[in-house]
């Protein structure tokens, strides 16, 4: 069967838009295919610098043919009925119509319309142009003398040249004939910028993929990949060294080469004295090169660089010309290092605090300065259920943010944090304050590690929380798949603080006091009752989330949430849950599930015929009759009070034991007794009994939003 | 004294900086640009030169090459770094509609200056290109010659409020930056300027470090604050007023070019500010806003203009 090549040669893609382009390309003109009917046995898309390339194999040579029955009006309708159905049906007569009948509608007109397929050559010719003028780039440009016409074409950088055969394997391919803003279809590709950069005329995939190899061009980015963490492994590991492992640029510089050739460079031990991860930084960001480390994890003096020619000096000049950017690069590393351990040392008192008075941390939400004071004071609220030391605290507030003005934060914003820490750490302050500075950004995502230092827990809840209470003031919440503040993340983060730490506190409160601080007071569009529920009900979604990650199954987080209380407490929401996922794992446990889905099913019907809340009146004991409802009775306020006694002590292991002591009786009582009695008052009764277990099950969780 | 003799040796762009202007001036002048001088103003990049900013509008042809030299108060580093100086030079060239063959032009001034492809890794590396005081985007590359970025090549898509149309290609080098790497010099100031050696040798640093000091100390510490946003305010003034007085609502703008000189000093006046540390963050926003006004109301004008094609 026929397939498809087809090939946009361009000026260099961006290598973050490559891997989407190919997407996107086999995605439209497959889907467009589809849409007209026609199937086919695969695709896959390729992008390299300067090409997307797309294959379609086991297509067939025409599209299918299409017939289709038209009901027309009744025979003997109107002529404007017939005229109007003689259009719409393209026939020229009611000779060319067929009369069938059925017996409601009697005889009526029918149109046979057979619509013959399409040569797939010529459905191609019409889809791959308009694939490549609907072309979702993130950003397009025009060039060329032809831009200064209206409407011409919008690539991603200028497009060169376009392959589209299409014919079987053995036959001599056609063309898929079109021409877009000057750029005829055909042929013809070229190979290597600088290697091979010579015409090449390609038939279909298979040779078009071993002459680009030919060619110098490693056409899958997957393969370019392999061959770069390959090839440094192997440079490394004759060093003695490893490769620092680096996904994201292993990534970026796979789509920068054609031809990948790593080669190993080394710059002075002496730079060795700037932070590693400022020497990574540094490297990486602007030279997109990897750093390799010893066997104890320290980097060493070395970087790999991968280059897209194989040079005729075997890349000498290559490594020379990269190493002096690197050391000029890292020069200015050192000496943004030097510079501001100067700084720190110059300003022992932090002065130049007074400098975030003028840096805006968001347009509604003040200055830096403001926002560190906000930090301040509720830090020192939660000082209180964290147990930290307040001194400690409120010196972590004041340098946490003091890193954003360092020269190498400046430079290289993805060590913030990290540079905090260094800098307070030389400048003598104590441990656990200067591991506030790096460690108050986490836990950023759920696989972060969690600060345990109670300064850091501290420091991290007060600096979330006030970036949502904040954005929550002025109405910047997070929506479908935009939350440009990371608001969920620091959520999150909020929860994973708590949870992990054991940290006992009323999120609502707090909230609610927080968003009543003059700074977001008057910055806020909403009450503060407002925010804080809202936000409350944004963290519970937050927690679902989690725990259904972590595995928990998340009908026991909506019936611990079901309990109608407030649950601002979010560890106790968690524990809770913890303790019910274990009760219902025993078989006491299962069995009083068992036995509160029947009371719930039977409460529901009586419910209406009697009215909501019918049953919830106190049980007389002097009306039952049976020895097993005076049981249940018994055991319903054993049960009861001992659930709530441990509840209130939090001690859910308890409270569920307490639960357990229900069992048997409601077994019993399920054996023994028919709840619907004749006698009215018996009834009532018995009814009465099974919504008291339901209150009583209600203390810890809604059983109802339990599967099973 | 004897006269020292200048060679075609050195004047090889390899051996001197005057070499490597001399080398591209003659090859984008043999690939027909016009070969301009330096425009007569301080400018922050050889994009602010009306040949590159107000010709690049327009209908048409239009291709230039020339040195800029470019003033950034904020990089003045005292002539302590041998990287950074607050007065450099660019050379710019702007091709106009940008040729199919744009590309390989500038591969080709590459070899010009002594770089072969054969043993340096040359690369196009996504760089999208926007001034905000210039109301100007494009989308391009850095140009990356075993790791350095040697070029910034930009397909201008608007420039001064304006649409392009057609497209004009730019292309600039950094020469320092350049000449380092082509003499093999890590220090900007070692430079070898006239290609001589010996007691005929001129450096960058004799040139230049001089200036690189007495700027650095006018740039941060000595200009005049007060008279800077007076100058810039002035400056603002007059580039409307130019700009009002030359409009005929019918037929041609008749002062487009002494405006946008105005709209350069107001730029520059707003640098130096930046440098000396007096412009808050917010109002370093709206100062840039208002160079943008500047500029977008000269692009609007130059297009009623000859040269801008009405």
């Amino acid at each position: 069967m026929p397939e498809l090549l087809f090939e946009l040669f361009s000026e260099e893609i961006p290598a973050r838009m490559q891997r989407q382009a190919a997407a996107d390309l086999q995605r439209m003109v497959t889907n467009a295919l589809v849409d007209a009917g026609v199937t086919y046995e695969g695709a896959k898309a390729y992008a390299t610098p300067r090409r997307l390339c797309l294959t379609i194999h086991g297509l067939p040579a025409h599209q299918p043919d299409v017939r289709e029955e038209k009901k027309g009006p009744r025979v003997g309708a109107p002529d404007a009925a017939v005229q109007g159905f003689l259009k719409s049906a393209g026939l020229n007569s009611l000779d060319e119509a067929k009369i069938e009948s059925d017996p409601k509608k009697g005889e009526f007109y029918v149109a046979i319309i057979e619509k013959k397929g399409r040569p797939t050559l010529e459905l191609l010719a019409d889809i791959l142009p308009a694939t490549i003028r609907a072309f979702p780039w993130p950003k397009s440009m025009r060039w060329g003398p032809q831009s200064a016409t209206p409407g011409s074409l919008r690539w991603v950088r200028p497009l060169r040249a376009i392959v589209a055969t299409f014919g079987a394997e053995g036959d001599e391919p056609e063309i898929v004939p079109f021409e877009i803003d000057g750029i005829k279809s055909g042929n013809v590709t070229y190979g290597h910028r600088f290697l091979a950069p010579a015409a090449i005329t390609v038939k279909r995939f298979e040779d078009y993929v071993s002459k680009l190899e030919a060619a110098k061009v490693v056409l899958d980015a997957d393969r370019r990949k392999e061959i770069i963490k390959a090839d440094a492994a192997t440079q490394s590991f004759a060093q003695g060294l490893e490769v620092v492992e680096d996904e994201g640029l292993l990534e970026e510089v796979a789509g920068l080469v054609e031809w990948p050739v790593v080669l190993m460079g080394s710059f002075e031990e002496a730079f060795l004295d700037v932070p590693g991860e400022v020497v990574r930084a540094t490297i990486r960001a602007n030279q997109k090169c990897f750093v390799v480390r010893k066997s104890d994890g320290s980097l060493a003096n070395r970087f790999l660089l991968t280059s897209n020619i194989e040079a005729t000096d075997g890349g000498t000049t290559i490594i020379n010309g990269n190493e002096r950017v690197i050391r000029a690069r890292l020069s200015d590393a050192k000496f943004f290092w030097d510079t501001d351990r100067k700084v720190w040392a110059n300003d022992p008192e932090f002065k130049r605090l007074e400098k975030f008075r003028n840096v805006t941390f968001h347009e509604k939400l003040g200055s830096q300065w403001d926002r560190i004071e906000r930090i301040r004071a509720l830090a020192k609220e939660l000082c209180k259920v964290t147990g930290a030391d307040e001194k400690l605290v409120n010196d972590a507030v004041t340098i946490c943010k003091l890193d954003l003005q360092t020269e190498v934060v400046g430079e290289f914003p993805e060590v913030q944090g990290l540079m905090g820490r260094k800098y307070a750490t030389i400048a003598g302050l104590p441990a656990s304050v200067a591991a506030a500075c790096e460690e108050h950004y986490k836990p950023i995502g759920p696989t972060d590690t969690v600060p345990t230092d109670k300064v850091s827990v501290t420091v991290a809840l007060a600096d979330k929380l006030d970036t949502l209470v904040g954005f929550w003031a002025i109405d910047e919440k997070p929506t479908g798949s935009k939350d440009p503040y990371a608001l969920r993340r620091a959520a999150l983060g909020v929860i994973r603080l708590i949870v992990e730490n054991g940290v006992r506190v009323s999120l609502s409160e707090l909230v609610a006091r927080h968003a009543s601080c003059p700074g977001l007071a008057r910055a806020s569009t909403t009450s503060d009752g407002g925010i804080a529920a809202d936000l409350l009900s944004f963290f519970h979604d937050r927690l679902k989330v989690m725990l259904r990650d972590n595995g928990a199954r998340h009908d026991l987080v909506d019936a611990v949430l079901g309990n109608g209380e407030m649950n601002d407490d979010l560890l106790l929401v968690v524990r809770r849950v913890e303790a019910l996922g274990k009760f219902l794992e025993t078989d006491d446990g299962k069995s009083l599930l068992a036995g509160y889905k029947r009371a719930a099913n039977i409460l529901r019907a009586e419910e209406k015929k009697d009215g909501e809340g019918a049953f919830e009146a106190k049980v007389e004991p002097a009306v039952l009759v049976e020895p097993a409802e005076k049981a249940l009775l018994e055991a319903l306020s054993i049960a009861g009070e001992a659930a709530s006694l441990a509840l209130s002590k939090q001690d859910y292991a308890a409270a569920m034991t307490a639960m357990a002591a229900l069992r048997a009786p409601v077994d019993a009582f399920f054996e023994a007794v028919l709840v619907n009695a004749e006698d009215p008052a018996l009834r009532k009764a018995r009814l009465g009994m099974l919504a008291a277990l339901r209150r009583v099950t209600r203390q810890v969780a809604d059983f109802s939003k339990i599967a099973g | 004294m004897t006269q020292p003799v200048p060679t075609s040796n050195s004047l090889s762009p390899t051996r001197s900086f005057q070499g490597l202007i001399l080398t591209l001036q003659n090859f984008w002048a043999a690939k027909g640009c016009v070969i301009l001088q330096p425009y007569d103003m301080e400018v922050g990049a050889g994009t602010f030169h009306p040949a590159t900013t107000l010709r690049a509008l327009g209908p048409k042809r239009w291709n230039a090459a020339y040195v800029q030299p470019s003033r950034r108060p904020k990089d003045g580093r005292y002539g302590e770094n041998p990287n950074r100086f607050q007065h450099y030079y660019q050379f710019q060239v702007i091709l106009k509609p940008s040729p199919v063959n744009i590309q390989e032009l500038y591969l080709e001034s590459l070899e010009a200056i002594g770089i072969d492809t054969k043993v340096h890794d040359v690369r196009f590396v996504e760089d999208d290109w926007e001034s905000p005081t210039l109301g100007a985007w494009g989308l391009g590359w850095e140009c990356w010659c075993d790791g350095m970025e040697v070029s910034q090549f930009t397909y201008f898509q608007q420039v001064a409020g304006q649409e392009c149309s057609p497209v004009a290609g730019e292309l600039t080098y950094g020469l320092e930056r350049l000449a380092m790497y082509l003499q093999g010099v890590d220090n900007g100031f070692e430079l070898n300027f006239n290609g001589l050696e010996g007691e005929d040798k001129v450096t960058y640093g004799d040139v230049f470090r001089q200036a690189e000091e007495e700027y650095s100390r006018h740039n941060f510490e000595y200009a005049d604050t007060d008279k800077l946003f007076r100058n810039f305010a002035e400056a603002e003034k007059e580039c409307k007023a130019l700009l009002a007085a030359g409009d005929r609502e019918e037929g041609r703008h008749l002062q487009v070019l002494p405006a946008y000189d105005q709209c350069i000093k107001a730029s520059h006046a707003f640098n130096l500010l930046d440098a000396r540390g007096v412009i808050s963050v917010t109002e370093r926003q709206s100062y840039i806003l208002r160079v943008r006004e500047l500029a977008k109301a000269c692009g609007a004008a130059w297009v009623k203009t000859e040269a801008g094609g009405a």
